[in-house]
């Protein structure tokens, strides 16, 4: 049994056997094996070493052939290890006490040994836990063999537990299989987080080595909510959380009665709850929760997903599908946002010393001119099936503001040129997630038709965090009062100019700032489609007067802190199940 | 450092042979020496063991299998690091002679 504490991103608790994924999507399954067929696991395990041996030789004759003895020696040590009676000992003996097939027994010795490596102090020493690394993958993969089992055809329900997801991985996963995430890295906006939200369930990040401490086959407790994962849980604890885990259905039953209910306060002033995707497929769960259309669609996951660039023909099929789910509600299309945390599948990261202030987002589109125009061609294209909205992301002067819609404009003509299906008039708006942006607030609002707060970049650009960095993770927040000042300006600047506005950052669906953002004047909420019923429940228990108490209040705060701790006693007053 | 080995009894019959040696190349005994090491003392047919004694900074003794390159390797054994070495068995003189004359060659590392 061991308690390991991270990052909770998305809420719930799940109880089931892990399934780890190691880069090369190599699945270890674990079987118990009867005794009779002890004999034949060791017997695999010999052949496997043997053969892992004899293709190491090979590998390192090809080497030394190519580039000389200095490169080959280097793969001396693997083959060392691979020799080694200790280790060879080590595996047969977990086989022989544990009862366990040979893949599984390989993925525990070496994971005993890869950590007796991490604790050393020599850190020339400790490095060489790549080799162990190595040699584990080696084995496995000639005792796996092309028979791996890959992770789309699951035969139960699983938490999946990586270092890291990677996009191209979590496209690939069975999403009626998987029911949790652990990863060794990420914060509360990473990949894992965002995907693990849109799927409602629970994942914990930045664990540090949750992937190294958990085989496959274990059974582990997700809590999502407290940030903890356990790992062979004791008797007592599967009691206590099997209740926590009835509690929470209970709760989740509870929101679900809210589905059909509108979002309005007790003094009858409604606000609209929209709901942020990645993939049309999640509009069906969305609207089941209650949201009232899509106020971001994340469209770069159509790049990231697939091999290669997709066409206008991708991109029009995958905007018809959302728009015709969505039946008449609205749809925000947000244009690419690529670059700095998401990459183009295959391309990778680009070399740029800073790109979270590089070339990314709409500075990349206006440089990758055919590649925008395809992506906005679609959306006019697919705007004639239902309310198309186009949202440019990461606006930093009105400059580009007024290039993105000059690109828009022409691609408008040339529709018409072609006599195309299209619709020209949807509403243009923008992500104000720059300071620049926001402290403009009021000059944008004269030119766009919404503005959309994505609170996750205006917190990392106002307060200088890198969010996907464990040791700054901690200043991240969205009760910083220089945020929180921001995001009033812009509310505000919108509401005078009489345009629309909402907030699309994970700030919109945390409850903790329901009754802030209420009382802000904030008119629009799109959040991950859970988080939905729980905020339409604060919603309609309070008052607009009250909401608007709250937020001068806590507008009068000089510290996060204080920000913190007085919005949660006032929402734990409605809703103390919340935290 | 020890010099005369210790040999009770003439060759052929069982000997335990004991020495005490000291890590003298920069990077320890990391990876490639530790296979170097482990290569020669597969070649002899006596048991070899590696002690690492207390001392300051070593906070608990370890004896490892001094042909298992895994637990040689374990001993985190750094430039200045003394180590005992015994052998036995009936080339357990030879052993002990060859496996410091590494280690005191530094492994025929430059520095």
């Amino acid at each position: 049994m061991e308690i390991m504490k991270g990052i909770g991103v998305s809420p719930g608790v799940v109880i089931c056997p892990a399934v780890v994924l190691d880069a090369e999507d190599l699945v270890i399954p674990r079987r118990l094996v009867d005794v009779n067929s002890v004999d034949k696991e060791v017997a695999r395990l010999r052949e496997a070493f043997t053969k892992a041996t004899d293709d190491l030789n090979v590998f390192r004759a090809e080497l030394k052939a190519e580039h000389g003895n200095d490169i080959a020696s280097i793969f001396d040590f693997h083959a060392g290890l691979l020799k080694d009676k200790t280790l060879l000992n080590s595996v047969l003996k977990e086989i022989q006490t544990s009862h366990t097939n040979a893949e599984y027994a390989v993925s525990v010795a070496m994971k005993k040994l890869a950590g007796t490596f991490l604790a050393m102090k020599d850190s020339y020493l400790a490095d060489r836990v790549k080799d162990v690394y190595d040699i584990e993958k080696r084995v496995l993969r000639t005792l796996i063999g092309n028979a791996h089992e890959g992770l789309l055809n699951l035969q139960q329900n699983v938490c999946v537990i990586a270092h890291d997801l990677l996009p191209s991985q979590t496209a690939a996963l069975d999403k009626n299989r998987v029911k949790g995430f652990a990863c060794d890295v990420g914060g509360r906006t990473s990949h894992t987080a965002i995907v693990a939200r849109a799927m409602g369930i629970p994942a914990v990040v930045g664990l540090g080595n949750v992937s190294s401490a958990i085989s496959g086959g274990d059974l582990v407790i997700i809590d999502g909510t407290r940030g903890v994962v356990i790992v062979d849980p004791d008797a007592d604890q599967l009691t206590e959380h099997e209740e926590y885990v009835r509690q929470y259905i209970e709760f989740e039953k509870e929101l679900a009665t809210l589905k059909d209910l509108p979002a309005v306060t007790t003094d009858g002033h409604a606000v609209t709850l929209m709901a942020n995707i990645e993939f049309p497929a999640e509009i069906n769960d969305a609207l089941d929760r209650g949201a009232k259309g899509i106020g971001l669609y994340r469209t770069e996951f159509l790049y990231m997903a697939s091999v290669i660039e997709p066409t206008e023909e991708d991109h029009y099929l995958a905007y018809a599908d959302a728009v015709r789910r969505l039946d008449g509600r609205p749809l925000v299309i947000r244009t690419l946002d690529l670059g700095a945390d998401k990459y183009i599948f295959g391309k990778g990261p680009s070399k740029e010393a800073n790109p979270f202030l590089g070339d990314r987002s709409i500075r990349m589109c206006l440089h990758n001119l055919p590649m925008f125009k395809a992506q906005l061609r679609a959306i006019l294209r697919a705007a004639v099936h239902g309310d198309v909205r186009i949202m440019f992301p990461m606006i930093s002067t009105i400059m580009e503001l007024r290039q993105a819609r000059m690109v828009l404009n022409d691609v408008i003509e040339e529709l018409e040129d072609e006599g195309a299906s299209f619709k020209g008039d949807v509403p243009v708006g923008m992500m104000v997630e720059v300071p620049s942006a926001a402290l403009l607030a009021s000059n944008f609002a004269r030119e766009v038709a919404f503005f959309s707060i994505g609170t996750n970049d205006l917190i990392q650009y106002t307060l200088a965090v890198d969010r996907t960095n464990e040791r700054v993770a901690g200043l991240f927040t969205p009760a910083h009062p220089a945020v929180l000042s921001l995001i009033r300006d812009v509310i505000r600047a919108a509401n005078r100019q009489g345009i629309g506005v909402s907030v699309c950052g994970e700030m919109a669906g945390e409850p903790l700032y329901t009754l802030l953002l209420l009382g802000l004047g904030l008119n629009t909420f799109s959040m991950n489609g859970p988080d939905v019923p729980e905020v339409k429940k604060i919603i309609r228990s309070t008052t607009t007067e009250h909401a608007r108490q709250v937020a001068r209040k806590v507008m009068s705060f000089d510290s996060e802190r204080q920000v913190v701790h007085y919005l949660r006693e006032e929402t734990r007053k409605i809703i103390p199940e919340a935290f | 450092m020890n010099s005369e080995p210790y040999s009770p009894a003439g060759p052929s019959t069982m000997s335990v042979v004991t020495r005490d040696i000291v890590i003298q190349n920069h990077l320890g005994l990391h990876a490639r020496p530790a296979m170097q090491f482990v290569d020669l003392a597969n070649q002899f047919t006596s048991e070899i063991t590696v002690e690492k004694p207390l001392a300051d900074g070593v906070d608990e003794a370890v004896t490892v299998d001094g042909k298992s390159v895994m637990q040689m390797i374990t001993l985190e054994a750094t430039q200045g690091t003394k180590l005992h070495v015994t052998a036995s068995g009936e080339d357990a003189a030879a052993a002990v002679e060859q496996l410091a004359k590494l280690v005191d060659d530094k492994f025929g590392e430059d520095e």
